[in-house]
């Protein structure tokens, strides 16, 4: 081993330092930053209130996402006035500051980490930040990505700097190949499973194996996407021939000799041989079974083939106390199959799983059935691209004779800032990200999965596996 | 920025793990454009009855605790989203520091920019500190950020870790987006040097 081997991270992190403090904190530049309606407001207007400008505007890109409706009628739809206050607020300020602004009736509009990557505006090798947690996304590219609060998000407007110390490097290697049925989803969950919500905490997580490897575009960006759950900031993968094919010819990526330049860059990124990590962790592909969880933070998560776990296994008073909290506020009982609790609603999408791949993998679980009379179930694009390739590939058409309501794109129900919402006590299947308590609306109950396991669940109108479908 | 610089107060003791940021402050609060008013929302989700009147069983709505300054928590505060929103509501709710085992790691970066001090301990001192609480507002905390100590009620102290950068910015209450801005030709200069090393990242 050689102590000059450099992780990705490490590679990543050297290239962007600007000024190593004297108390190790180090200034590091910010290639790109992503701005929705949410989180910036108050950024901008301690911005103006300083006299400040943004030094970069040119290296920004705006899109409304968390509060746009997703019903057909969404130009003239009443919104909330709260949330077109901040639409207009948003909008409002891209002009004011000179920023790329694509509006909810663009095509291109959707949700942040689904539109960057599609416009080539996130490319490997960058810093890349946003006031959303799960910038982690763009971490598939082999970008530095990682969410920020909206003091950074003005930090970065005004200097194109954050000031940070350097995270630990931790691995979570995969190897071998996932069965049939299993997905980035399900490698995501089982992760969390294995290491919990605070397990990479203060850790970058580089993602590693031939099972990473030999996932699309799609499937990494969920995977990284999740990494937020496991407590990293940052989930990381190599950039290879998948992520340069991906990358080339979309309207920001660079084109011709600069692609070649950038690509022989690119190549230079991926960790060194015999670099060093802090924590690894080591998962068989082989090993891995659909995914579900069964109470309100993603670790919560069993095999769907397993039952509710009971809370006097557990030793842990504190641990104890939680489970039982979880399994009430989940209306479930200890020793219950997992595949036999009934569900009311679905939700395919967000960032996490609201691209072509996974729109394509619930088509495929539905084609020709129909969506259980139990169930309400939707499918809501992550972007109007997505949505646009769908419709080309037919896949609107075999979801909406399956039951399916194909909607337009937004964040949606993966955390109700707008119209879309589960009612209190309503169980859903859902292809989102957290399944915190009120996550999806005041007392909704969220069973978090891939959108494959997602369909089976519309069709059978309970938690399935998949497999067996 | 307030600054933060010693605090003595009444602590409240709510030991559970995982207390995420949709927890802390729900979706339906983050439609707004400003950076306060949010106190009053602060863990509506387990603070209210579905009518809007308070729960008896949570612990700030206890009479000990009421005014309490300082929140002694579980593994893993502030897991969740980056919504700055959580350090908002909990500042304009009142409180001036969180101390757990864990943070998430965007929650307490958050801390810091809003002269709010996250501080984290090892569970058994926790044990401790959550012990002392449990006397309400018979046992006044007090948290020295120029020392890093903080001392119980009976006298006990114990210290702890904090990034001295952090710690600088907290005790004057200072803007970093001002010292950065000092570094202004340093950015440049970078810049510079990247515009020739991968001149594909820049767009104008």
């Amino acid at each position: 081993m050689t102590t000059n081997a450099k992780t990705l991270y490490d590679k990543l992190w050297q290239s962007h330092i600007v000024d190593v403090q004297e108390d190790g904190n180090c200034l590091i530049y910010i290639d790109r930053q992503i701005i929705h309606e949410v989180t910036s407001p108050q950024a901008f207007e301690s911005l103006r209130a300083a006299g400040r400008t943004l030094a970069h505007p040119e290296a920004m890109l705006a899109v409304p996402d968390h509060n746009v409706p997703t019903s057909a009628d969404r130009a003239t739809a009443i919104n909330a006035e709260d949330s077109q206050i901040q639409l207009d607020t948003l909008e409002r300020n891209c002009k004011d500051f000179k920023v790329d602004y694509i509006p909810m009736m663009d095509a291109r509009q959707g949700i942040v980490h689904i539109v960057g990557p599609e416009q080539g505006f996130t490319l490997p090798g960058m810093t890349i930040v946003c006031g959303d947690s799960h910038t982690s996304t763009h971490g598939a590219f082999g970008a530095l990505a990682f969410g920020i609060g909206t003091s950074e998000v003005e930090h970065v407007m005004a200097t194109q700097t954050l000031v940070l110390h350097k995270l630990k490097n931790m691995r979570v290697d995969v190897d071998g190949e996932v069965g049939k049925g299993v997905t980035a989803k399900d490698i995501a969950l089982a992760i969390i499973g294995k290491i919990g919500t605070a397990g990479g905490t203060g850790h970058v997580i580089e993602f590693t194996g031939s099972a990473i490897r030999n996932l699309s575009m799609e499937g990494r960006m969920t995977l990284c996407n999740m990494s937020i759950e496991a407590g990293a900031r940052s989930g990381i993968i190599a950039p290879d021939q998948t992520t340069f094919d991906y990358v080339m010819g979309r309207p920001q990526s660079p084109k011709g000799a600069a692609f070649e330049q950038a690509v022989a860059y690119w190549k230079t990124l991926p960790t060194d041989q015999g670099a060093l990590y802090d924590k690894e962790i080591f998962l068989r592909g082989e090993d891995i079974v659909p995914q579900v969880t069964w109470g309100t933070s993603p670790e919560n998560v069993l095999p769907i083939t397993g039952i509710v776990p009971n809370p006097d296994d557990v030793t842990d008073k504190d641990r104890k106390i939680a489970m039982q909290r979880a399994l009430d506020y989940m209306g479930l009982t200890a020793g219950q199959k997992l595949q036999d609790v009934k569900i009311d609603r679905v939700f395919v999408g967000s960032c996490t799983n609201g691209r072509i791949e996974d729109i394509r993998a619930v088509a495929d679980v539905v084609r020709g059935k129909k969506v259980h009379d139990n169930v309400t179930a939707w499918v809501v694009p992550g972007s109007g691209l997505v949505k646009l390739q769908a419709e080309e590939e037919g896949l609107d058409k075999i979801l909406r004779d399956a039951g399916f309501d194909w909607r337009e794109p937004g964040c949606s129900m993966c955390l109700a800032m707008n119209a879309d919402k589960l009612e209190p006590f309503e169980r859903c299947a859902s292809t989102s990200n957290r399944n915190f308590e009120g996550r999806q609306g005041q007392k909704g109950r969220t069973h978090l999965m891939s959108p494959a396991m997602a369909a089976a669940a519309a069709v059978t109108g309970h938690l399935t596996d998949v497999r067996e479908l | 920025m307030d600054k933060f610089t010693r605090l003595s107060a009444i602590a409240a003791p709510l030991p559970m793990a995982n207390i995420d940021t949709d927890m802390i402050i729900p979706q339906q609060y983050l439609k707004t454009i400003k950076r306060t008013g949010l106190g009053v929302s602060a863990f509506s989700n387990i603070r209210y009855h579905d009518d809007g009147s308070e729960r008896e069983d949570f612990i700030l709505n206890k009479p000990a605790y009421r005014k309490a300054e300082i929140l002694i928590a579980g593994e893993n505060f502030g897991c969740g989203s980056s919504r700055e929103h959580a350090p908002w509501a909990l500042k304009d709710f009142g409180l001036k520091c969180i101390i757990a085992p864990s943070f998430a790691d965007i929650f307490y970066g958050n801390c810091f920019k809003n002269g709010l001090l996250p501080i984290k301990l090892p569970q058994e001192t926790i044990d401790l500190l959550l012990d002392d609480a449990s006397r309400g507002a018979n046992a006044i905390i007090t948290v020295d950020l120029e020392n890093q100590e903080i001392s119980g009620p009976d006298g006990g102290k114990v210290s702890f870790e904090i990034d001295p950068y952090r710690k600088h910015c907290l005790l004057n209450g200072l803007d970093d987006i001002g010292l950065t801005l000092e570094k202004k030709d340093k950015i440049k200069d970078f810049e510079a040097q990247k515009r020739l090393s991968q001149p594909w990242l820049f767009k104008d």
